[in-house]
């Protein structure tokens, strides 16, 4: 059975009645459970469109559906409900509520390309996940998921400076997720390496927290990123129509009804 | 001796940020490797994050563009040919960067803006070869060559070779692997194994060389990172490794973070200790524990190789 079909017979499809007469017959009962037929009206038709509108999402229409990506998936093998081929099905069909019923895990691809790798078609699934985990978060149907703070705490420190310092971004990632900075394990971790390096070790390592390394005569590369940066997100917004979802949103503002902070 | 040897004798080096951090044992033991072995890295001047796993998910061009910048500086004001990146991460985008701009004009037209904007000569593919430190040492000085400056041998060090996932995938953007005798294959590499036997170690059959520690998500999904790494770390031992040699400081960092993080929140607890392939060599040669930065490891390998007569 293709795994979509599956939520036929999901709990909330069975049903079973406890007095049901129909033509005079008695279907009351466990025996006599039914499952909900079903009819799919609700097709997103622009779901397609819009991911291959994202970095990553483009080449998602070479897809054969065979199958590579999900055998060869790392994330797969530790959790088999993250599945990369089922979820590039229901893009390309437009069955956006199945979807989002994964929403929450999309986001966990790890990257590690193994599905690149094995796509004979040159999908670039990896870059599919990426797509598909954005768009979610434009749409309004995730909040940011964890990586995306990070990749954002990266890539400002990367476009402000040049460079990265490992524990300012820790910190900075940490803040970000209201997460507690000093875990069990973090702690555990730093106390087996300090106790064994040179005092002049720490130092030069507390200093590279107080002077952040930096690319010398940045300011005209970091001015033309984020330009370039600025103008992506502004077509990505377009193609996802988000500016007019905005405006709906603003219209269906009854008059004297202060909008919804 | 390789037709390569001559060419790597002198590199242009590219470190990372990552191994001005977390990694710096894996740069200080790259450098001094270096030394020993009469092979001289020039380091790129005035570099920039190459955007490592995560400015290509804001957006790849990006990505692209900061790889290109290192490589012009090194082939238009440096006159490299060769780029030597001992970072799998840095290693990886600097030839996913060389494959977009050979092969897609968007790329190209995206870096030739930034880079004219921000005032330096546009990269243009085919101006250097971009390796790996694995490449440098394996076609640099080969095996024959390693063998005749070995005097600390390390014979009787069981070790599970670990190449996580950069060095290989995707295919497409290393086009000299995969090619017989004399290259790196993609789906079971042997560069490391191949000089950590030249120096007398015995590697063992290890089945997850090329097993993803999740060093992507290490901090923003850490319970998947660390059931991963457990994966590779148990799977080490009980292919009779005593040591995992890295050639990555995000694995090495990784899997060092995670062997931690498994005994503490989830009491898997593993002793296989985490060494960088260029702290194995620097000490088969000779150069003291201490040189190569060997107590800057969380993962604490001291007393074994002193038991093994390496360190």
């Amino acid at each position: 059975m293709p795994i979509h079909e599956e939520h036929l017979i999901r709990p909330e499809n069975l049903k079973t009645h406890e007095n049901l007469v129909i033509d005079g017959i008695d279907v009351s009962g466990h025996w006599s459970t039914f499952i909900e037929s079903r009819v799919l009206t609700n097709y997103n038709e622009q779901m397609e469109e819009e991911i291959a509108a994202l970095p990553g999402g483009e080449f998602i229409h070479r897809c054969w559906q065979c199958g590579s990506c999900t055998n060869s998936c790392t994330v797969n093998a530790v959790n088999p409900e993250f599945n990369p081929r089922y979820w590039i099905y229901l893009i390309r069909t437009g069955m956006e509520s199945e979807l989002l019923r994964d929403k929450d895990i999309i986001w966990q691809c790890v990257s590690c390309n193994k599905c690149t790798y094995a796509c004979p078609r040159d999908v670039a699934p990896e870059g599919v996940m990426k797509a598909t985990a954005h768009w979610l978060e434009l749409k309004g149907h995730t909040p940011k998921s964890p990586s995306t703070h990070f990749d954002e705490v990266f890539s400002e420190q990367v476009i402000q400076t040049g460079k990265i310092e490992e524990g300012r971004i820790i910190r900075s990632f940490f803040a970000r997720t209201k997460q507690e900075l000093m875990q069990d394990w973090l702690v555990e971790m730093v106390k087996r390496l300090v106790s064994k390096l040179p005092v002049t070790m720490l130092m030069r390592m507390g200093l590279a927290n107080v002077l952040r390394p930096r690319t010398k005569n940045w300011g005209a590369a970091r001015d033309a990123i984020t330009e370039y940066v600025d103008e992506q997100n502004a077509a990505h917004r377009k193609a996802l129509k988000l500016d007019d979802l905005v405006e709906m949103a603003k219209s269906e503002v009854k008059p004297g009804q202060a909008p919804a902070e | 001796m390789s037709s390569k040897a001559k060419e790597y004798k002198k590199v242009a080096y590219y470190p990372g940020c990552a191994l001005e951090g977390t990694g710096h044992a894996y740069n200080r033991s790259t450098k001094e490797l270096g030394k020993a072995l009469g092979l001289e890295l020039d380091e790129v001047k005035n570099w920039n994050c190459c955007g490592a796993m995560e400015v290509k998910n804001i957006d790849p061009k990006v990505q692209t563009y900061l790889s290109s910048r290192v490589m012009s500086i090194a082939a238009n004001e440096m006159g490299h040919d060769v780029v030597m990146a001992p970072c799998n991460g840095c290693y990886h985008n600097l030839k996913k960067a060389e494959y977009d701009l050979k092969n897609d004009d968007a790329s190209k037209q995206v870096v030739e803006r930034i880079s004219k904007k921000a005032g330096h000569q546009t990269y243009e593919s085919g101006q250097v070869e971009t390796i790996h430190a694995l490449d440098w040492i394996k076609d640099g000085i080969g095996e024959e060559g390693l063998k005749e400056r070995v005097k600390s041998s390390l014979k009787d060090l069981k070790i599970a070779n670990y190449y996580g996932c950069m060095y290989t995938r995707p295919r497409h953007i290393f086009p000299e692997k995969d090619q017989g005798e004399g290259s790196d294959s993609t789906s079971e590499p042997h560069f490391m194994d191949d000089l950590l036997a030249a120096a007398g170690a015995e590697n063992v059959d290890f089945p997850l060389k090329t097993a993803c520690c999740g060093g992507a998500h290490t901090l923003s999904d850490s319970d998947t990172s660390t059931l991963l790494v457990s994966n590779i770390l148990e799977a080490a031992e009980s292919a009779g490794a005593e040591v995992i040699a890295t050639e990555c400081p995000t694995c090495h960092s990784g899997l060092e973070m995670h062997q931690v993080r498994a005994e503490k929140r989830f009491g898997r607890k593993t002793n296989v200790k985490i060494v960088y392939f260029t702290q194995l060599l620097g000490m088969a040669l000779g150069l003291s524990a201490k040189k190569v930065g060997v107590h800057e490891n969380i993962s604490d390998s001291r007393a074994l190789l002193k038991e093994k007569g390496i360190a």
